[in-house]
């Protein structure tokens, strides 16, 4: 368990907590009255197949679709009631599946673009994209941006895409991270150095939610876990423990 | 070579079809003609015309230098959203007021149409160029604006200068009253709705005789300069203009006085459009236009976003609409068919999508030369559609692209070989 949670009260309440709740697109339902919790300072994973509902779960968290039943607090305050935007300008930040970014836009304007949450800095994170301090704390994480600043972001390659959407998204310093298979066609190395940038992000005070379709990797990054099946949530523990059960080995780890 | 023939060849054919009905059956009379000979002249001419263009493009080395306007990403680096030198500017500028002084009262009545279209392009290009939202029923707003001063003059005697800030906010407020229901949509189908909603306004102001008088329309009172009027003899219970400055009383004054104000009025707008670009509403849109999904995960609401574009765009509409008002001194509902609507869409088109000085450039180009070319007046719709396609192959981003700042190494990092990806994480 992470230090933050021991040093504080005997039952703290959770960054989330995801009470029961159904969500789905029309008339296809593809949550089942899920319910999770995320303690601060944590990396919590969440792994499952194809089509189990892993992103329609993160989109929900942000109200896109809307929860139809139960309830999601973030902080202990109920979001179940906010719109996208107002989630994300709580400290909600969504890295959403496939790299987002902005094509048309330079490296240094994307991640300008991550200050919009914050209304009242978006002015100033505009007109000196690539000078202030936060831009300087993502491309200590990610040297690779730093390079690239002046770049258009649809020039860049995958991997480099992935880090500018992790970075856009840490921009406004969210409480919450929220990421969407960050290792999405990345290469195993480059995916690795992603994970423990993952860690450092973390120790600086921002707690991870991530879905993972890796389940090795996630597992061994992860503090907590979920395994989702179908819109239903069938097993948790800690990463070391899902690791060793024989159930996600054979599932999800091709059984070695 | 044979490819160049054969492609020749193929040109021919469609040219052949083209023309055949259109000058080989003549009307006159009751009496229908077929002069067969004209098509297979015109197809030979666009055979041979075709080949000798091709040729000559080969081997002048026209080709390439076509193809590197072309590509996408221009190995020219640059930083900075770059616009035109200040020489050309301060240029431009200068020729705008010099213009009714060397050129004539002509030229300034062609010059006070330029504007205003200029004015509807530069609304226009908010919406399209910017937001990314393809209206195809922007004349609905200069229709508001236009009738803001109509009626507003016939049933309360508003002036010009109240009905400018009014026609500009009746129509901002219009454009969000469209832009509410078709939020959720894209591309087609809000271009579709949007069609729709132009002919709504049209078909209204139409068939409501009893408060717009319908097809006979209204007429609009030329604006007074601070309570003067451009009148030989006072009308509007002022002083006319000529007499108050003891001058020779001449109709000039008249557009003058609109062209200059527009001018004022046009200066502001690009002022503002340049402003909207770099502050965060601005890049709202085109981050927006790009990707919604980035955008709402980043906190921005789409629904303002949307709206702030309909409702900008739409106020410089109504803006452009009141100065049509006052320039025809007659307002009905012909002057807003959907015509008008896909000519400002052309503008913003053959401008080049979001680029001011693009815009500006085809406004100026789209109104001025059917004036030059009078005597072609037949052909000003055909001549916009051949220029579409000429600019589809030669610039398929608009005579001017919207610059980007891309792709700059600086030298001293050049022979650097690849980095590591992420050394961040040892440094910790
Ligand atoms: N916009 C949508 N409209 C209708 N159904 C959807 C939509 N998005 C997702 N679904 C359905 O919801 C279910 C869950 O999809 P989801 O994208 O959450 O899966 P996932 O676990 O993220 O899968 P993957 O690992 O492939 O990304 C699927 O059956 C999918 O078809
Ligand atoms: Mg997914």
């Amino acid at each position: 368990m992470s230090e933050s949670r021991s040093a504080s009260a005997v039952t703290p309440e959770p960054l989330l907590r995801v009470h029961e709740i159904c969500a789905g697109y029309g008339a296809i339902e593809a949550l089942h009255g899920i319910s999770l919790q995320v303690q601060s300072g944590e990396i919590v994973a969440l792994i499952g197949a194809n089509g189990a509902g892993k992103s329609s779960l993160l989109m929900s968290i942000c109200a896109n679709p809307p929860a139809r039943k139960g309830k999601i607090f973030f902080a202990g305050q109920d979001i179940t009631v906010l719109a996208t935007h107002q989630i994300a300008r709580l400290g909600v930040a969504h890295v959403p599946e496939g790299r987002r970014v902005f094509t048309y836009m330079t490296v240094a304007e994307n991640l300008a673009m991550g200050l919009m949450a914050l209304p009242e800095q978006a002015n100033h994170g505009l007109l000196q994209a690539g000078g202030g301090a936060d831009p300087e704390q993502i491309y200590h994480l990610f040297p690779r941006l730093r390079e690239r600043a002046q770049q258009r972001a649809g020039t860049l390659s995958g991997g480099e895409q992935q880090m500018l959407a992790i970075g856009r998204a840490l921009m406004s310093r969210p409480r919450l991270l929220l990421l969407d298979e960050p290792s999405l066609g990345l290469a195993p190395q480059i995916m690795g150095r992603i994970f423990a940038t993952l860690r450092d992000i973390v120790k600086e005070g921002t707690t991870i939610f991530l879905v993972e379709q890796n389940a090795n990797q996630a597992l061994q990054l992860a503090d907590r876990a979920y395994v989702l099946v179908n819109g239903r949530i069938t097993l948790s523990g800690t990463g070391k423990e899902l690791l060793a059960s024989p159930e996600i080995r054979k599932a999800y780890l091709g059984g070695h | 070579m044979s490819s160049r023939v054969s492609r020749a060849l193929r040109v021919a054919v469609v040219a052949l079809l083209l023309f055949a009905p259109i000058t080989g059956l003549v009307l006159s009379g009751y009496q229908l003609s077929i002069h067969w000979q004209r098509p297979l002249w015109l197809a030979a001419a666009v055979l041979v015309g075709y080949f000798t263009l091709s040729w000559l493009m080969q081997h002048l080395g026209w080709l390439d230098r076509f193809a590197a306007s072309r590509s996408a990403v221009q190995p020219t680096a640059t930083i900075g959203l770059s616009g035109p030198r200040p020489v050309w500017i301060g240029a431009a500028i200068l020729f705008a007021l010099l213009l009714p002084f060397v050129l004539g009262k002509y030229a300034v009545s062609v010059a006070i149409l330029a504007l205003i279209y200029l004015l509807l392009g530069l609304g226009l290009n908010i919406v399209v160029g910017l937001a990314g939202l393809l209206d195809l029923g922007f004349v609905a707003f200069y229709a508001v604006g236009a009738y803001t001063y109509a009626l507003g003059y016939h049933y309360f005697h508003l002036s010009f200068w109240l009905a400018l800030p009014l026609g500009a906010l009746l129509a901002a407020l219009f454009g969000m009253i469209l832009g509410f229901p078709v939020l959720r949509l894209h591309g087609d189908y809000l271009a579709i709705v949007t069609l729709g909603f132009g002919e709504i306004i049209r078909l209204v102001l139409n068939n409501w005789v009893s408060v717009t008088g319908g097809p006979n329309g209204v007429s609009v009172p030329f604006p007074t300069l601070l309570g003067l009027e451009f009148n030989r003899k006072a009308k509007q219970g002022g002083v006319p203009i000529h007499e108050f400055f003891a001058v020779e009383y001449s109709s000039d004054h008249r557009s003058l006085f609109l062209y200059f104000l527009l001018l004022i009025v046009v200066a502001l707008l690009i002022l503002m459009v340049i402003r909207l670009k770099r502050m965060p509403i601005g890049r709202a849109w085109e981050a927006l236009r790009e990707n919604e999904v980035a955008c709402r995960s980043l906190g921005i609401h789409h629904v303002t976003v949307k709206l702030s574009a309909f409702g900008l765009g739409a106020m410089v509409g109504g803006v452009g609409g009141v100065f049509f008002a006052a320039l025809q001194g007659f307002v009905n509902p012909t002057s807003f068919t959907f015509f008008e609507s896909a000519y400002i869409l052309a503008i913003v088109v053959l401008g080049g999508m979001g680029s001011t000085t693009g815009v500006i450039g085809a406004a100026l180009l789209l109104t001025v030369l059917p004036e030059l070319l009078r005597d072609f007046s037949d052909y000003r719709v055909l001549s916009v559609g051949i220029a579409m396609v000429l600019m589809m192959v030669w610039r398929p981003r608009g005579l001017r692209q919207r610059r980007r700042p891309f792709f700059v190494i600086p030298a001293q990092d050049l022979p650097k070989a690849p980095v590591a990806v992420s050394q961040g994480v040892a440094e910790q």
